[in-house]
């Protein structure tokens, strides 16, 4: 019982992250934070058709959902994507270094079935 | 960010001498062999090397690095934008990374040190990248929803 309300937990949440994308104008502000740095509201809400107040709607949707974070500085309200909202730059490094050593593992195997570099040559 | 986030190094003793090696690396057909690389030409310090990977499954993908140093027989170093990027995003105006390949005679054989560093710079395409891929795997999802809930 305990397993099924977890399950039903996580589907809940799940659906407060997919109802916060299923909207254009929080799909164009999450690409606006793409950049992953701290932006005004104002930032945020220019060249959108939208109302500041539709946006900063918009913004606490996102928040509530876990994909952005909000903070005052000073009279400005500014928000930026949480590092763990989206995949994380992490997975992006751990690709490259994977491709690293199957680079250095061909390398490897290069040079020992180098026909030069055999006994012979000494 | 911290160093752990900002780069890769990785050790490898090889049985072969300083000098294979050094020729493994820097000649640019040795080099295309194991890197799976189609080189235009030799590499040279301060010259932009071009070609064409030749990896299985990105074949074609551009090769274009900017080759900073090459100090016979301990150091070759480039900057590249990392090939693991969508070859359909222009990033040109991005910043690079280092690849620096440091070569110790270690014995009869060598100790090759490679590190790439300066992931921190590449927050912009980085993060599109993840926001990309996740953005395909929500769409899936949300069509998932959508016909679960329409029945």
């Amino acid at each position: 019982m305990a397993e099924r309300s977890l399950a039903q937990d996580d589907d809940r949440a799940a659906v407060v992250v997919f109802a916060a994308l299923g909207d254009s104008t929080r799909l164009a502000l999450i690409r606006r934070l793409g950049d992953g740095r701290s932006h005004p509201i104002a930032q945020l809400a220019n060249d959108l058709p939208q109302t500041r107040q539709a946006i900063t709607r918009h913004l606490a949707v996102l928040e509530q959902a876990g994909i952005v974070t909000g903070e005052h500085v000073g009279r400005e309200h500014r928000y930026q994507l949480r590092p763990d909202g989206l995949r994380t730059g992490r997975d992006y490094l751990d690709r490259a270094a994977s491709q690293w050593d199957d680079a250095l593992d061909r390398l490897r195997h290069f040079l020992d079935d180098d026909p030069t570099d055999r006994g012979d040559t000494q | 960010m911290t160093a752990m986030t900002d780069r890769i190094e990785r050790t490898v003793e090889l049985r072969a001498s300083i000098e294979r090696v050094w020729r493994a690396i820097t000649d640019h057909r040795e080099f295309g062999e194991w890197f799976e690389v189609d080189l235009d030409g030799p590499f040279a310090a301060g010259e932009v090397s071009t070609g064409r990977i030749t990896t299985k499954g990105y074949e074609g993908a551009p090769w274009r690095v900017q080759v900073t140093s090459m100090d016979e027989p301990n150091v070759l170093a480039f900057t590249w934008h990392p090939y693991d990027v969508d070859p359909g995003v222009d990033l040109s105006d991005e910043q690079t990374t280092l690849v620096e390949f440091r070569l110790e005679a270690n014995g009869t054989g060598t100790r090759l040190t490679i590190t790439e560093s300066g992931f921190d710079g590449l927050a912009d395409p980085r993060r599109l990248e993840a926001f990309r891929s996740n953005n395909e795997g929500w769409s899936i999802q949300t069509d998932n929803i959508r016909r679960y809930v329409d029945g």
